[in-house]
């Protein structure tokens, strides 16, 4: 025997040999996926994003019935609009044209979830990104603004959703659910703070 | 393998560079100049009957090439930042020196590259240049026009006109329709609630570093898997199995320098028609650059219809046929990698269109056809007639591929020559 061990092939333990094999690889596999963990983290909103994103005030008192105002909560436009008694009419009746009439499949509080999909019955909360593909849906408010038999509501110009004044979507829209409502409340009477509600910030 | 002559001596090989001294043959001990010249260039040998089809895959690589010179010298200008990026553009466009044929030709670029593309993958349909055993030839390739969309859709990103912003918009919210994960994968994706500075630059990051990096081993990989298989050739015949005494295919011709130079003359007719495009209508008429992206990215004002550039209209025209949206956002992922199974879908027994029946060829004129004209739809607003005709190409779309495994099997053929076709000229 020479001093550097020559081993011949039936001395080989293979089954020990695989069994390291396959305890370095999972090993490594392990290893990797940890290693992965601080990147893909990184990409999640930042903490600065996070702080951008808390509740914003908005005073009712400036807001007309029948009118529409825009602000902007975590970047995304926030429709806000003081429906008239009727707007509010025009919201009952065409339960049977609509995707989800009940708000079952639709993202809102608990408090929204109902058929004016609002607190109160006056202000409608929404968040103005088309539930399709985030394109903002224009007002059409007026009744036979957008065809005859139009109640009123929101159109949206990328692919043709359309959505009643309560913001629920009709049917042969691309969008499926209801335009979301955020988590609202009402600090005083005249204003309104989205992003937090009773049960905290969002 | 060396060739003995009849006195013994070593003969040269055609192609084979002749055996140097000093510096030359110093460097090559180092470093296989030679052999690899040989093997890839001058010893690598190509069907002497490629038609003008076959300008694509070169004009591609150029295209790249140019892609990465001009991007290189753009990045030296743009800062990317919701702040910062539209200026910067604006600065390169107006006060940079050349500013402006730097950013023209990349954007062109950008067209041109999908266009030769396109074209690229067509002369592949015609002549069955996905068949066993280039499989996996076509598989690198898909990837590499898959990587080459996300590269595009980032780049597009980055000017932060409003387009820019919508078309990101809708994009990443796609992922969105994925069941249980969609929302969070999203955010994730953006890095905030909205696309807004963190989505901006890690577009950028991506654009300018890690899709390129993936795209360049991508092509390396397609360009060695080319050459372990060899080309198609328009009669879909291998010129493998057809050697001289030299052991040489006798239907193919070295490719440098017969189709280094071929592929020179195609280098400059597209430089004429891309300088054209380049100098006197950079945008194409909204083509190649859109109106709404001319003004600053504004996340509270949706563009009157928002499209996204011309090369995935023909997507962007079936997710908008389909009335539900996660069925949409389905089928247009479909649409996609439906090309990945080319290779398996198609039963003729011949590989090229010049040997088909006409159930194939009638097959693929409706595909392009149909390609076409979502591409169209693409671009005109979602309603109507419109909607109506997207449906009805978007089902001629897949039906060719669904039904390719029957009528490519039961459509006649004619006999296939034994060597290529050919006409000296």
């Amino acid at each position: 025997m020479a001093d550097h061990a020559v081993v011949a092939d039936d001395e080989v333990d293979l089954s020990r040999r695989k069994f390291l094999t396959r305890a370095t690889i999972a090993t490594g596999a392990v290893g990797t996926v940890f290693a992965a963990v601080p990147f893909i983290e990184s990409w999640s909103p930042s903490e600065r994003a996070r702080a951008q994103g808390a509740p914003t005030e908005l005073d009712l008192s400036k807001l007309e019935p029948g009118q529409m105002t825009i602000t902007v909560w975590r970047k995304s436009p926030v429709y806000v609009v003081r429906r008239t008694p009727d707007m509010l009419a025009r919201i009952a009746g065409h339960d049977e044209l609509l995707k989800d009439p009940k708000s079952d499949k639709s993202e809102q509080p608990p408090y929204a979830r109902n058929p004016l999909r609002s607190r109160s019955a006056e202000v409608l909360v929404l968040i103005g990104t088309c539930t399709h593909l985030g394109c903002l849906p224009k007002q059409r408010f007026s009744a036979g603004e957008l065809s005859a038999g139009w109640p009123g509501g929101f159109f949206c110009p990328c692919h043709g959703s359309r959505f009643d004044l309560a913001g629920r979507v009709f049917d042969g829209s691309p969008a499926s659910t209801n335009l979301r409502v955020p988590p609202y409340s009402y600090p005083n009477a005249r204003t309104l703070l989205i992003g937090a509600d009773e049960k905290g910030v969002a | 393998m060396t060739v003995k002559t009849a006195t013994g001596a070593p003969a040269r090989l055609p192609g084979a560079a002749a055996p140097k001294k000093g510096l030359w043959a110093w460097l090559n001990k180092r470093l296989p100049v030679d052999a690899f010249l040989s093997a890839s260039a001058t010893g690598y040998y190509a069907p002497k009957n490629f038609n003008v089809w076959y300008f694509f895959g070169s004009l591609a690589l150029f295209v790249l090439v140019m892609q990465l010179v001009t991007g290189i010298f753009l990045t030296m200008f743009y800062k990317p930042g919701e702040l910062t990026s539209f200026d910067s553009v604006e600065y390169i466009m107006r006060e940079v020196d050349f500013g402006w044929l730097i950013r023209y030709l990349h954007s062109t670029g950008a067209s041109a590259f999908f266009i030769v593309v396109y074209l690229h993958m067509f002369r592949a349909f015609l002549y069955g240049s996905y068949r066993a055993p280039r499989e996996l030839l076509w598989l690198i390739g898909m990837l590499v026009y898959l990587a080459l969309m996300a590269e595009a859709f980032m780049g597009y990103v980055l000017p932060w006109g409003n387009m820019s912003f919508w078309g990101a918009q809708v994009i990443v919210n796609l992922f969105g329709t994925i069941p249980w994960i969609g929302t969070s994968l999203v955010e994730w994706i953006r890095g905030d609630y909205g696309i807004a500075d963190a989505a901006l630059n890690r577009f950028f990051a991506l654009h300018v570093a890690a899709i390129p990096l993936a795209l360049l081993m991508l092509v390396v990989l397609h360009l060695v898997a080319l050459h372990e298989t060899g080309s198609n050739n328009p009669d879909g015949i291998e010129i493998k199995e057809k050697v001289g005494p030299d052991g040489k295919p006798l239907d193919g011709i070295p490719f440098h320098p017969y189709y280094t130079v071929k592929d020179l003359v195609g280098v400059g007719v597209f430089l004429v028609l891309f300088a054209l495009v380049v100098f006197f209508k950079p945008g194409l008429g909204g083509l190649f650059l859109e109106a709404p992206n001319f003004e600053p990215a504004n996340p509270l004002s949706t563009p009157e219809h928002i499209t996204p550039a011309w090369y995935f209209t023909p997507y962007y025209a079936i997710l908008r046929a389909v009335p539900d949206q996660r069925m949409g956002a389905l089928l247009m992922l479909l649409a996609v990698v439906s090309f990945l199974f080319l290779p398996w879908l198609d039963r003729s027994p011949v590989k090229s269109m010049r040997y088909r029946g006409w159930i194939s060829r009638t097959a693929l004129a409706l595909f392009a056809v149909s390609f076409v004209a979502l591409g169209y739809l693409g671009m005109q607003p979602a309603e109507g007639l419109y909607v109506m005709l997207a449906r009805i190409f978007a089902a001629i779309y897949f039906a060719f591929f669904l039904l390719m495994p029957f009528y490519s099997r039961i459509d006649a053929v004619k006999p296939v020559p034994e060597r290529v076709t050919y006409h000296a000229h």
